[in-house]
């Protein structure tokens, strides 16, 4: 559905996507994954023909961008970053004027306006102002709003930011529907669990480039130690230099926690008996322990 | 079976023209009054307040002469409005124009629907001022109608004007200087509150390249009979402003939106 070869794109100067290539097949949701500016965005708006890149090629839904871009994204469904729901219009009036851009005339939008609706939970918003709703139920309607030209391809950017976790786990829950009905996904977060929980591939972006890409069970397997022992407490960096490196794979220690990185638990649970100042959280590895590694502690602004 | 004549013909900017007029119906009475209370207030204060004290200007009365500026400087402001305040929002505040880009639109539909929509506003204010001054008595027959293609475009020149500065624009304060430097002073130059003819030639030299100016001359030339000199010089110059107007807006645009 989506091939990226060898993009790149610089801002004044400044190399931001530097030559990353991806594909991403129908019925499979793909997950771009990275620290804010890693090029994320950047590279969603160049497959949507949004921003002209300065090499590489791209084809979506079998079109070639951005030769081809605005038939392209006839095909395509966008769930944007920031809310650009119209606030003039109704809920339902959002979908119809929505539609009349894609050429889709009234009286079709208004037989799939109550399909929609039902798909974001909002039939009993038909009518409703847009600022009488949640922030849970305008994302849930900017989602419905994707869908109005029954795309088979979906690009959602950051699609729960912001949001609670009620709101969130109902947008999980509408994006499994999605990809069930086959349709392919793709999409940027810095959420790991979402990734983990939603994509059945992730690429991980950094300083625009791709440095992993892989399912994501087989991404934590391949990349770390299957047991993550979380270290705090008085007395954690002498314990984080001195003892732990005898019974853990890797130890980073990062503020006041030490992050102990085991293929076995028991032998530094074990050690750490002896230090009833500290405290340990014991859990199995996951993808922001991958995305941490791979992408470093540094903050990004 | 509209949808091939809109694809075949490029007409997709109808699309934003429909939008912006499904926001208007709702509001629209209020906002009709908007448009005409302003200008009503000045030729009905102005042209009877002030005309008293008036000679006649070129053989007509006072508030006829202002009436046919008043004409002008309604669909001027009209356009105006739309083009910078209204349009700036849907570009930022409510980013509209980036949704609409997300479906299968371009930036050049959006600006050329937007160009298009202000300038609709602008003839319904013109047409406005023609009622209001059929009511005076001001005008009579059919002849003066031949004014509402000139209000189109007069809408068309300053609403491609407009949404340059709102593709220039950071924020709303920008537009004060619009006004303020180009607006205000394009009023007093272009012969609406009195003859051009009582300004210092170097003024109206800079009166002479404006657009209202020519706006304003094809006005009373239209609906009260004034002989005009050049009628298609004009004519040429207001679609002049309006097309380098438009095309330009549709560059910057490009630019701001698909960085």
């Amino acid at each position: 559905m989506l091939q990226v070869r060898g993009l790149r794109k610089s801002y004044s100067g400044t190399e931001v996507v530097r030559g990353v290539s991806f594909g991403v097949a129908a019925g499979e949701c793909f997950g771009l994954l990275g620290p804010n500016g890693a090029g994320k965005t950047t590279t969603l708006r160049c497959c949507l023909g949004l921003t002209r890149s300065d090499g590489g090629t791209i084809t979506l839904a079998g079109l070639p961008v951005p030769a081809a871009a605005r038939e392209a994204r006839a095909r395509t469904g966008v769930c944007p970053q920031f809310d650009n729901l119209d606030p003039d219009f109704t809920v339902s009036e959002n979908l119809v004027v929505y539609g009349r851009y894609f050429g889709i005339g009234r009286r079709v939008m208004l037989e799939r306006v109550p399909r929609l609706l039902e798909f974001a939970g909002l039939e009993d918003k038909a009518g409703a102002r847009l600022d009488t709703l949640s922030g849970g139920m305008k994302r849930r309607l900017t989602l419905a709003r994707a869908l109005v030209n029954d795309p088979q391809i979906i690009f959602l950017d950051e699609p729960t930011t912001g949001l609670d976790p009620q709101a969130r786990h109902l947008i999980w829950d509408r994006l499994k529907s999605l990809t069930a009905s086959g349709r392919t996904l793709i999409l940027t977060t810095h959420f790991m669990d979402e990734a983990e929980r939603l994509c059945d591939r992730v690429a991980i972006m950094d300083r625009g480039s791709l440095i992993a890409e892989d399912a994501p069970r087989k991404l934590i397997s391949a990349q770390i130690e299957p047991h993550v022992v979380e270290i705090y407490g008085d007395g954690v960096r002498d314990f984080a230099r001195d003892i732990a490196p005898r019974h853990a794979q890797r130890v980073e220690l990062t503020g006041e926690t030490a992050f102990c990185y085991c293929r076995d638990t028991a032998p530094l649970l074990e050690a750490l008996h002896g230090y009833g100042s500290l405290r340990a959280l014991s859990r199995a590895a996951n993808l922001e322990d991958v995305f941490i590694k791979l992408t470093g502690r540094d903050i990004r602004d | 079976m509209t949808e091939p004549l809109i694809e075949r013909f490029h007409l997709r900017f109808l699309h934003v023209v429909g939008r912006n007029f499904l926001v208007w119906r709702k509001l629209m009475y209020a906002s009709m009054l908007g448009n005409m209370a302003d200008p009503m207030i000045y030729l009905v204060g102005l042209g009877y307040g002030l005309g008293a004290f008036m000679p006649t200007i070129d053989g007509m009365r006072y508030i006829s002469f202002l009436a046919g500026g008043m004409l002008c400087y309604s669909a001027m402001n009209s356009a105006t409005f739309e083009a910078l305040y209204s349009a700036f929002s849907r570009l930022k505040a409510q980013r509209t124009w980036e949704g609409i880009i997300h479906a299968p639109m371009t930036a050049a539909d959006v600006v050329i629907g937007e160009w298009i929509w202000a300038a609709l506003k602008a003839t319904l204010s013109g047409a406005a001022m023609l009622i209001a001054m059929y009511v005076l008595g001001l005008v009579h027959g059919v002849r003066p109608l031949s004014v509402m293609p000139v209000v189109l475009l007069i809408g068309l020149a300053f609403s491609g004007l407009g949404l340059i500065m709102t593709s220039l624009a950071k924020s709303y304060e920008f537009f004060i200087f619009y006004f303020t430097l180009v607006i205000t002073p394009m009023m007093f130059l272009s012969g609406v509150f009195y003859p051009r003819a009582a300004l210092p030639p170097v003024i109206q030299a800079i009166g002479a390249v404006l657009p209202l100016t020519h706006g304003a001359d094809l006005a009373r030339g239209l609906t009260l009979g004034v002989p005009m000199a050049h009628p298609w010089l004009d004519v040429l110059v207001l679609a002049l402003y309006a097309t380098c107007g438009v095309a330009l807006s549709v560059r910057l645009i490009n630019r701001r939106l698909l960085k």
